[in-house]
């Protein structure tokens, strides 16, 4: 039992360094086109016409700021046009959205709630433009972020661009672990662009070619996570989806822990079961990167989290129950000795030397991540939160998506 | 299309990160038991040395007999032995290997100290402490604690531990002498067993000659105090 123990936990590091090495690789190869990119946005010879679709739930507090920074993008008006989709909510989104009505490029609609994917596509219907794209209602996007989009689409072969998406005005400490986190998923989304692999076209302004849908079917329910659910089914079908590190789209992140573990349980859940569902891609050649490498890898890295998690709990409640035996059986130390270093009392077992390493990589790519994401590495708090909490609380939020994927249980939406 | 190298190339760094990562560790895992081994070799020279002084000094007074008589390090090798035990990377025959040495040395110090008592009419500061590592015995670590407690308090006392079950002719011959049943931890006091977990204080009741520590260390303690008041 503890060599199977062993062995797997020597598999899970050696999962962990190879991914970040395969990442640090890739970012090696493509770190010129990056450069390259910073200015894709000078030299657009066509503007294609342009629908954003914005799906609004119980969103009055934020929609207004959404559909400003949609009006403020720097796009030709004639080019661009804006429907708001309210999904039944029942504050004030809707008077809302009509404030908006009066401007020629916005469309209001209303419908009985029946969830995102159902707004998304009754507006889907509505669309004539050559690209569409979402903008969920509690995000912004930069004026220029649609002309960083834009350019990727010159390239026939491409069928979907995705954004950066960055976390909006941090104040609480997990919206400060999360910009952290998102910073290292821009990062990541980049890498996993330029070997065709990316598993999610997220909802803040993704865009498509509109005749994705015509030809793959609208978003479907996709287990909460229809924006995971349409690029899997964009890659089973071998369409072509890229990210523009550039495009900066900016979301307002959970703030407290409940939130952002719902958000996250609803995540996680919606990858396993689409996982799942996806599952012929596995190990299947036909797929490339993403059928023989990233899913495996991804899907894997849930059970090995929760492995590694699990191992360090136990070790630590080990610790803290000998402390407790000791201190009941003799109390504190009985006198004050000063501290006395011997390296021989050091951990220096083989688990602890690729711990440290795996630890030095991921600062390496946070350092790579933030210097992509904000231009410039700046040490933060958000760092040292992220560092300091972020390995405590995701396996929170996947053991609950794990055992709710195994006992097949449906998570809610909110 | 697919890019093989690039997995080949980072398999291959991977890889060497591991073989580094192991080797470094096995490397380290050498010189602890080196250390372990060098801190045995003093501990046996220290025990040779101090039997030949006895020797020398059989007809001669118990006065000539200066501290240092008996090895200091025995109580640190100890530690580290249990320490290597929980340790992965050190390599397991040659810990077993220190471990019966250090059993031996135990014993040697033991006989030493048992006739340095008896020519020079001292009570005995020393426990012999019988435990278990082959069950679970949740009683010998907590013994465990009270034990090195009470060396850090008095450093006089020298307490011999043996892994019950160690297959060591010496061992078995201390236990059939004493006659020590394997109803563990077992303590010999005195040449009186005593069985199951004691605190320090009841140690401290049972055992005379700690009595007399405490009560030295307390008056030393008294003297220091009263001294700096003075001052």
């Amino acid at each position: 039992m503890a060599d199977i123990q062993t062995l797997i936990l020597y598999g899970s590091i050696f999962i962990s360094l190879f991914f970040e090495v395969f990442l640090l690789i890739t970012y090696l190869e493509v770190r010129e086109e990056l450069i390259l990119e910073k200015n894709i946005d000078k030299n657009i010879k066509r503007f294609p016409t342009v629908t954003v679709i914005v799906p609004c739930f119980n969103e009055e507090k934020t929609l207004t700021m959404t559909m400003w920074s949609l009006l403020n993008l720097d796009y030709p008006k004639d080019k661009l046009s804006i429907i708001a989709v309210d999904d039944g909510s029942v504050d004030r989104t809707l008077f809302e959205l009509n404030k908006f009505e009066s401007y020629q490029q916005v469309t209001v609609l209303s419908k009985e709630n029946g969830g995102k994917h159902t707004a998304l596509n009754l507006a889907l219907e509505k669309v004539k433009s050559d690209l569409v794209g979402c903008l969920d209602a509690d995000s912004f996007v930069n004026p220029e972020a649609l002309k960083k989009i834009v350019p990727f689409f010159e390239d026939q072969s491409t069928m979907a661009v995705t954004p950066s998406v960055k976390v909006f005005e941090p104040r609480s400490v997990l919206q400060y672990v999360q910009k952290i986190e998102y910073s290292w998923g821009i990062f990541l989304r980049r890498m996993l662009s330029s070997i065709n692999a990316l598993y999610v076209t997220p909802g803040p302004f993704s865009f498509f070619r509109t005749q994705v849908f015509k030809e793959l079917g609208g978003y479907s329910e996709g287990h909460h996570t229809e924006d995971l659910e349409i690029a899997l089914r964009m890659q089973k079908h071998r369409y072509k989806i890229v990210n523009s590190h550039g495009a900066h789209v900016y979301t307002v992140a959970p703030a407290h822990f409940g939130a952002l573990y719902k958000q996250r349980v609803r995540w996680a859940y919606g990858f396993l079961n689409n996982a799942i569902d996806y599952r012929g891609m596995f190990f299947n050649k036909k797929y490339g990167h993403i059928g023989l490498f990233i899913l495996p890898i991804a899907t894997t890295s849930i059970f090995s989290s929760l492995f590694l998690f699990g191992n360090m709990l136990w070790n630590s409640l080990v610790n803290i129950f000998n402390a407790f035996v000791k201190f009941q059986t003799v109390g504190w130390e009985w006198r004050f000795s000063p501290p006395s270093f011997d390296w021989y009392f050091l951990n220096t077992s083989a688990i602890s030397f690729l711990t440290v390493t795996a630890i030095l990589l991921t600062l390496v790519i946070l350092y790579l991540s933030t210097k992509l994401a904000d231009g410039r590495f700046r040490f933060s708090r958000g760092l040292f939160y992220y560092m300091l909490l972020y390995v405590f609380i995701v396996p929170l939020w996947l053991a609950k998506a794990v055992f709710h994927t195994i006992i097949r249980r449906e998570i809610s939406w909110r | 299309m697919l890019n093989s190298r690039k997995y080949i190339v980072a398999f291959v760094i991977t890889a060497v990160i591991f073989a580094t990562a192991i080797f470094v560790s096995n490397m380290l895992g050498q010189k602890k038991l080196e250390d372990v081994r060098s801190i045995e070799n003093r501990v046996a020279l220290d025990i040779l040395s101090s039997e030949t002084q006895f020797s020398l000094l059989e007809e001669t007074s118990c006065k000539d007999i200066g501290p240092g008589f008996l090895s200091k390090e025995l109580g640190s090798l100890g530690e580290k032995l249990t320490y290597g035990e929980s340790q992965t990377e050190l390599n397991t025959d040659n810990l077993d290997y220190l471990k019966r040495s250090y059993f031996l040395l135990e014993i040697k110090d033991y006989l030493l100290m048992k006739r340095l008592t008896q020519k020079c009419g001292i009570k005995p500061t020393f426990i012999l402490y019988f435990y278990s590592t082959k069950d679970a015995c949740t009683d010998c670590e907590k013994m465990g604690y009270v034990l090195t407690a009470l060396r850090d308090k008095y450093p006089d006392l020298r307490v011999y531990s043996f892994d019950y079950h160690y297959d060591v002719g010496a061992i078995n011959t201390l236990i059939s002498i004493y006659k020590v049943k394997a109803d563990l931890p077992a303590l010999i006091i005195n040449r009186e067993i005593i069985y199951g977990f004691h605190s320090v204080e009841e140690l401290e009741e049972t055992v005379p000659a700690l009595k007399e520590l405490a009560a030295r260390a307390k008056a030393l303690e008294t003297f220091s105090t009263s001294t700096k008041e003075i001052d």
